[in-house]
């Protein structure tokens, strides 16, 4: 763990404001998630800073046990400077799923860092990341995943997505996977991109007016960060959360 | 019910109509035909409104009939769309098409099948098109349709074209054969009912029995005195299902034919070099 404070020499600290930076007095504690074995656990969460000079600093310490799941899906949105940390020590046939969804406007910051300890074999992994960024707004999203050697049969996927809305607007996205087992798979990809023009206009054509056809495909994009949720009421509850983060209305 | 005067346009700098003039009254279906890539190419997206497509010269009047009116009737902008404000068009009769949004253009009534129906992934066939029959009409003035109405309708406009149900719930064309978003485009446009279709080489890459059925289906939803087809295409084969009472031969950006249905006939025998000799 992080002894002293971070300084953008870190890597998963390095798009990290300065001047927030510079005003950490200590990193938050982080909240503690022992996952039994056999055990299911769920976490739902919306981050929203509120004003925009706050900070919020999330951060999670996750244990998943043998044959143990860990389902996490978040949102962030809204306000100042937004940090979702979360490190993850998978054990034997552990599984970790992870959804999460940040919607930046304004001057907003929002950061998105996980850590993935794959140390005992057959654990698997499946992280789904979606990034929207307006007017001059900053979204990072990084994963780490490393997989220790005696991890064989891992098997880890981190989709890292984000979605460019002005001109002006930054997302940094950075898979990182450091592996010293020889019989694993992990499947990582980053896309940062536009919304797809074609399809803008093929709903215009359809009926649907600018504002509404743009927010359709908004809404699809973040969906799937939410596709992993079993539970359809949560399901129900977080896509109509980043419904309304995406309106402004969050 | 159309009328195209005089209409120049590009894309980039690269001009795609040279002056097209055509008049098509409702009731009617109209073929044009023209020569593969003579810069014929996706020319009938200047009439939807899509961005890039520049028209520098002409006009295009459309007359939708009286069961599409153009006509913002103020109710219901309360809630939704920012821009549905500006939609103050108080037009009956006769509406400049090309002064409208690509929406207000499918709101009066015209609906653009395309050569290649877009992908959206995440959003369904169903919650796509019930929102946008809602947004249309809405925009005319008319109540929204309940998630039951629009299931009923849905269900019929599926089932007469053939496509399972479970299709229309999957992502807009997502994995969907070339036949298949074909299809889908003609599900689409039952749901839609619009008073005047202009089908985008709607006939390429279908077998045989696609074809037949893509050609039943323009029969079925388009075939009134009140609608009209416009259909463009390189072949003779769609026209075996679907009559045109005109065919048109585009060359160069204009029209340097016109006649009836033996047109096409000549056309698939002698080829498009002969005729324009």
């Amino acid at each position: 763990m992080i002894s002293s404070l971070p300084t953008r020499r870190d890597e998963e600290w390095r798009y990290a404001p300065a001047e927030v930076l510079a005003g950490l007095k200590a990193l938050p504690e982080a909240q503690q998630i022992a996952v039994e074995a056999g055990a299911t656990h769920p976490v739902y969460k919306c981050v929203s800073t509120g004003a925009a000079s706050k900070v919020d600093i999330q951060r999670y310490q996750i244990d998943i046990a043998e044959g143990a799941r860990c389902e996490a899906f978040f949102l962030l949105t809204g306000g100042g400077y937004k940090r979702l940390d979360i490190d993850v020590t998978l054990a034997e046939g552990a599984h970790f799923e992870l959804g999460a969804v940040g919607i930046g406007r304004g001057e907003e910051v929002t950061e998105i860092v996980t850590r993935l300890r794959h140390v005992a074999p057959n654990a698997t992994s499946n992280q789904v990341m979606r990034g929207l960024a307006m007017d001059h707004a900053t979204l990072t999203m990084i994963g780490r995943i490393d997989v220790a050697k005696d991890a064989q049969k891992t098997d880890a996927a981190l989709g890292a997505k984000g979605l460019l809305l002005d001109r002006t607007a930054t997302i940094n996205a950075k898979p990182e996977l450091e592996i010293y087992a020889d019989d694993v798979k992990c499947a990582h990809g980053c896309a940062i991109g536009q919304l797809d023009e074609m399809a803008l206009f093929y709903a215009q054509q359809r009926g649907l007016p600018m504002a509404e056809a743009r927010n359709l495909l908004m809404q699809a994009f973040v969906a799937e960060a939410y596709d992993a949720i079993g539970d359809t009421q949560w399901r129900d509850h977080m896509t109509g959360y980043a419904e309304s983060a995406l309106r402004g209305t969050f | 019910m159309l009328q195209i005067n005089n209409l120049h346009a590009t894309v980039g700098d690269k001009p795609i109509l040279k002056g097209l003039t055509l008049s098509l009254n409702a009731g009617r279906s109209m073929r044009l035909w023209g020569p593969m890539a003579r810069g014929n190419r996706r020319w009938a997206m200047c009439f939807p409104g899509r961005p890039g497509y520049e028209v520098t010269e002409g006009s295009v009047t459309f007359t939708p009939p009286p069961r599409h009116p153009v006509l913002d009737t103020g109710l219901g902008s309360s809630s939704g769309a920012r821009d549905e404000s500006q939609a103050s068009h108080q037009v009956r009769g006769d509406v400049d098409l090309l002064s409208l949004d690509p929406h207000e253009r499918a709101a009066a009534g015209l609906f653009l099948g395309f050569q290649y129906p877009v992908e959206i992934p995440g959003v369904s066939n169903v919650q796509f098109l019930r929102e946008a029959l809602n947004a249309q009409r809405k925009h005319r003035g008319e109540p929204p349709l309940s998630g039951g109405e629009f299931l009923k309708l849905a269900r019929t406009q599926a089932d007469a074209m053939g496509m399972d149900m479970e299709m229309l719930k999957r992502p807009v064309n997502v994995g969907f054969s070339g036949g298949e978003k074909k299809r889908n485009e003609m599900v689409q446009m039952g749901i839609i009912d619009p008073a005047l279709a202009i089908l985008d080489e709607t006939d390429s890459g279908l077998d045989i029995d696609a074809l037949r059925v893509v050609g039943d289906g323009i029969n079925r939803i388009m075939r009134a005195p009140h609608k009209a087809v416009l259909l463009i295409t390189h072949y003779q084969r769609l026209l075996d299902y679907v009559k045109p009472d005109f065919v048109h031969v585009l060359d160069g950006g204009r029209i340097t034919r016109t006649g009836g249905p033996e047109l096409a006939l000549e056309l698939e025998r002698e080829g498009y070099k002969e005729l324009a000799a």
